[in-house]
């Protein structure tokens, strides 16, 4: 079992409900897997897309990316920058 | 050079940073809050560790595509009204050609790849994500 930061941003935190939080997953596990968590924890996000953007560890991964312990995951809307 | 900031951008700090006596062209792109329909401005948020770690990443990729060139930009956060520059790169080189493409290069990578969100704000007080 291993514990994973979740960051939420835009309208994802808006969803959510927080920017910030964390759940635990049996780790190894992928992203895919964290956010299938995420959208037990935190219903407002049942809402997202099947396949949202995500970082890990503050770079962009694509979901079955492995995860650990300790790990920092984003959920990203789409991009809208400069 | 502080690449993201709360401030209203100074252009002339960019431009200082990549000017040279050797280096005959410079570009400068800014981009800025346009009046579409009727918003009054647009709030910009960020993630902002993994922002500063893309700029970096799209700068060095700049350089290493136009060795000759020195490349900066800043993107301003927060609420900026109509008019106002929400981002700004300026490119120079000894030639005008790397330096128009490196500008141009930069400003689409930020496109694509900056954890950046913008939300328009309207004249009669709603406010909506922009998802594209």
């Amino acid at each position: 079992m291993g514990k994973v930061s979740v960051r939420f941003f835009a309208r994802y935190a808006e969803l959510a409900g927080c920017t910030w939080s964390a759940v635990n997953v049996d780790t190894p596990a992928t992203v895919a897997e964290v956010i299938a968590r995420v959208r037990e924890v935190f219903p407002g996000t049942q809402a997202l897309p099947p396949r949202p953007l995500a970082a890990l560890n503050q770079r962009q991964v694509h979901l079955d990316a492995r995860v650990s312990d300790g790990d920092e995951v984003a959920l990203l809307p789409p991009l809208s920058g400069g | 050079m502080m690449h993201l900031t709360r401030h209203p951008i100074e252009v002339d700090a960019l431009l200082a940073e990549v000017q040279g006596p050797e280096r005959g062209g410079t570009c400068l792109f800014v981009g800025t809050v346009r009046n579409d329909a009727d918003i009054t401005g647009i709030d910009y948020s960020a993630y902002e560790a993994m922002a500063f770690a893309e700029i970096e990443r799209i700068l060095s990729d700049a350089n290493a595509q136009w060795p000759e060139a020195r490349v900066t930009l800043q993107h301003r956060l927060g609420l900026i009204p109509v008019g106002e520059a929400s981002i700004a790169i300026a490119a120079a080189a000894p030639h005008r050609d790397e330096a128009f493409a490196a500008c141009r290069f930069v400003i689409e990578e930020v496109k694509k790849g900056l954890p950046v969100w913008k939300k328009e704000l309207s004249a009669n007080g709603s406010a909506s994500w922009v998802e594209k």
